[in-house]
């Protein structure tokens, strides 16, 4: 079976204004162009502050580009009714904390979603589904519905957000630097956990992140970005073993590695 | 001819505790170690298991709600916990008692604390006053130490005397910062840069000992290289003899390190080579935490599978009275549940373990 393609972007470009008398304009990202396939996990990596997340962003329409395009399965993204699109598309953020109200427990958040998910629910449907779909990130249900955030771990917090992302049933996942505020000692399950929507769901995972070790383990091709600009991209293995520009060599130099000592 | 290796840094049995509205939380309990000239040492252990509060301990001020317990800390041979005298202290001594131990207190904040350590805090680079000049925050540090501290005086720094104003010039340069950077706000610095500019103001006095926790967590990676070439620079340049690096970052610690620490809920529970803790963890923890990581792999392709390690570090207001990873351990035994595990070398190791799978 030959994989279709599932995202489009086209010549996209953002830049930010901000200021009111003196405008100062930020180029976010400029030019990017890629296609994501079906099924496929893409890294995006790239230094702080190279567009990864404005990409994030736009796929997710947060923001609005200023110019280019993306096509969701060959339908222009704009053009999409907002509510049928984030039941194909879903986020995944850094700080599981920051989705989380510290008041509400965990069962408010998942019902929410729900709510949005399935609008013609009912109680004994939507218990069994949480029960499901939160063994099927890692977690106990019993020991997870009923408490507080500040009562779990963030790696835990993590797998939540995973569960309620994935009661949309959703084809296309973008993960803004999921690990990145989790202990490195549960990262490797969140990772893991990416894998198997993959291969068990043939769910398509754009992953952000500026760690050079996550991309290599968890992607089939990586993408690399600087101030705003796609520098390379490629299959995995081509970009990291046989890197073609100077600017991604030096990069790779860079990470530190258990595999080798610097000089 | 092998050289005599010279402690800079002695831990002996070191204990400590926050205390609060919350309750005892023992965070340091039981930490013995040392360092010597020339090395650079890795502390490393899940979010938690107490590695700050021992850099804290080490510095002999311990922030507020963190309070000294037992043990003693030595720093290049000197005590700086004072510790009271062992005979009776009567109505008609107190006083003479507590001006002596206060005499000895400053004593050790000045010969040692402010002169032999320097200190470099988690996210400190995000502490630099926002609304001063480099120039202003370098002479508020300088004052602090050297009370009548004048721009353009001079200074004995090990044992030279120097202008001051050269001296931090000479020093800033050393470590890469142009002096341009004295004229500015530390927003107008990048990451990087800030970071630098604090490790340069926390070794303006040559300290013997430098501690730094998670320096370079929040950089991009060749930010992070430059930054660890400044601190082998510092060594190599004899501006401080020896650091202890705090790091949760394991491949980082394997570029710059000599040797290893490993913490688990408070305590050591190995220690080796960085080589010994990257190719031949001892530790079941420290062979679970090597297996979890995510590293690049240059020259082929990433590892298969990764494990994460299940389960969450103890509760420390109330940790388990047996092996603290008892919970969370794949080779337990049961007497790892009932009793905590002593130290153990195994096969002629210098370097202990704290694991009862070594017992003979
Ligand atoms: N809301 C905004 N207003 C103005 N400029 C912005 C805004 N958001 C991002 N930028 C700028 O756009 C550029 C790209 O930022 P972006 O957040 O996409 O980078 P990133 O690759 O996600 O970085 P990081 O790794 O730090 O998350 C940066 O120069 C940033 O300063
Ligand atoms: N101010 C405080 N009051 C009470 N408990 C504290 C305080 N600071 C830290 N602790 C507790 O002490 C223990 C050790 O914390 P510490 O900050 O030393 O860990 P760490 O290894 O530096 O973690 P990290 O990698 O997240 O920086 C933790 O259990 C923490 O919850
Ligand atoms: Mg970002
Ligand atoms: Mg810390």
């Amino acid at each position: 079976m030959i994989s279709q393609n599932i995202l489009k972007v086209e010549n996209l470009s953002k830049k930010y204004v901000s200021g009111i008398i003196r405008t100062i304009m930020t180029i976010g990202v400029l030019n990017v162009s890629f296609e994501l396939k079906e099924g496929h996990v893409v890294s995006l990596v790239g230094e702080s502050g190279s567009g990864k997340s404005t990409v994030a962003n736009i796929i997710l329409r947060f923001i609005e580009p200023t110019e280019g395009n993306i096509f969701f399965d060959g339908k222009n993204i704009l053009k999409m009714n907002k509510k049928k699109y984030y039941r194909m598309v879903q986020g995944i953020f850094q700080d599981p904390y920051s989705s989380f109200n510290s008041f509400y427990r965990i069962d408010h958040v998942l019902k929410q979603a729900y709510s949005y998910a399935r609008p013609n629910y009912t109680r004994s449907s939507r218990q069994k589904e949480f029960i499901d779909i939160l063994t099927r990130v890692g977690l106990d249900p019993y020991e997870t519905l009923g408490r507080y955030p500040h009562q779990i771990s963030g790696g835990q917090l993590q797998r939540i957000l995973i569960a309620r992302a994935l009661l949309f049933e959703p084809k296309l996942l973008i993960a803004d630097e999921p690990t990145s505020m989790i202990d490195s000692s549960s990262r490797a399950g969140i990772l893991n956990l990416f894998k198997e929507l993959k291969q068990e769901y043939n769910i398509t995972i754009l992953f952000i992140t500026h760690d050079i070790g996550q991309a290599q383990y968890l992607s089939d091709r990586v993408i690399v970005m600087k101030n705003g600009e796609i520098i390379e991209q490629g299959a995995t293995n081509d970009v990291f073993l046989y890197p073609k520009e100077s600017y991604t060599q030096n990069l790779l130099n860079c990470v530190p590695s258990l595999y080798r000592k610097w000089n | 001819m092998k050289k005599l290796s010279v402690e800079i840094l002695k831990v002996e049995n070191l204990e400590g505790y926050y205390k609060g509205s919350f309750g005892l939380v023992q965070a340091v309990d039981g930490v013995s170690f040392s360092v010597n000239k020339g090395e650079i040492v890795g502390i490393a252990g899940e979010s938690g298991c107490g590695k700050s509060t021992l850099a804290e301990l080490i510095t002999g001020v311990p922030k507020p709600l963190l309070f000294h317990g037992k043990g003693q800390v030595f720093v290049n041979q000197s005590p700086i916990y004072i510790e009271m005298p062992q005979y009776e202290i009567t109505k008609f001594n107190r006083k003479m008692i507590k001006n002596k131990v206060k005499k000895q207190k400053e004593k050790v904040r000045k010969d040692i604390l402010c002169s032999e350590i320097g200190y470099v805090p988690q996210a400190s680079q995000n502490s630099l006053n926002p609304v001063l000049k480099i120039k202003k925050i370098i002479r508020d540090v300088m004052k602090q130490r050297y009370p009548n501290y004048k721009a353009g005086m001079q200074m004995n720094i090990g044992g030279e005397l120097i202008l001051s104003n050269d001296h931090i010039i000479n020093h800033l340069e050393k470590l890469g910062l142009d002096r341009s950077i004295l004229r500015k706000y530390p927003h107008e610095l990048s990451g990087g840069m800030k970071q630098r500019t604090v490790v340069g103001i926390s070794t303006l006095y040559k300290p013997k000992l430098l501690i730094v926790d998670e320096p370079t967590s929040a950089l991009d990676v060749t930010t992070q290289k430059i930054l660890i070439d400044t601190f082998l620079d510092l060594l190599n340049q004899k501006i401080t003899d020896t650091i202890l690096f705090i790091s949760h970052d394991i491949p980082t610690l394997a570029q710059i390190c000599t040797r290893c620490i490993i913490m688990y809920a408070g305590k050591i529970i190995e220690m080796g080579t960085m080589e010994e803790i990257i190719c031949e963890p001892l530790h079941p923890y420290t062979e679970e935490l090597i297996h979890s990581i995510a590293s690049f792999n240059p020259d082929g392709t990433a590892e298969t599978e990764l494990k994460a390690i299940t389960g969450n570090p103890p509760n420390l207001r109330e940790p388990p009275k047996g092996c603290r990873f008892y919970p969370r351990c794949e080779k337990r035994k049961d007497e790892c549940r009932e009793n905590e595990p002593p130290y153990f070398y195994p096969k002629g190791k210098k370097n202990p373990v704290a694991c009862w799978i070594y017992k003979r």
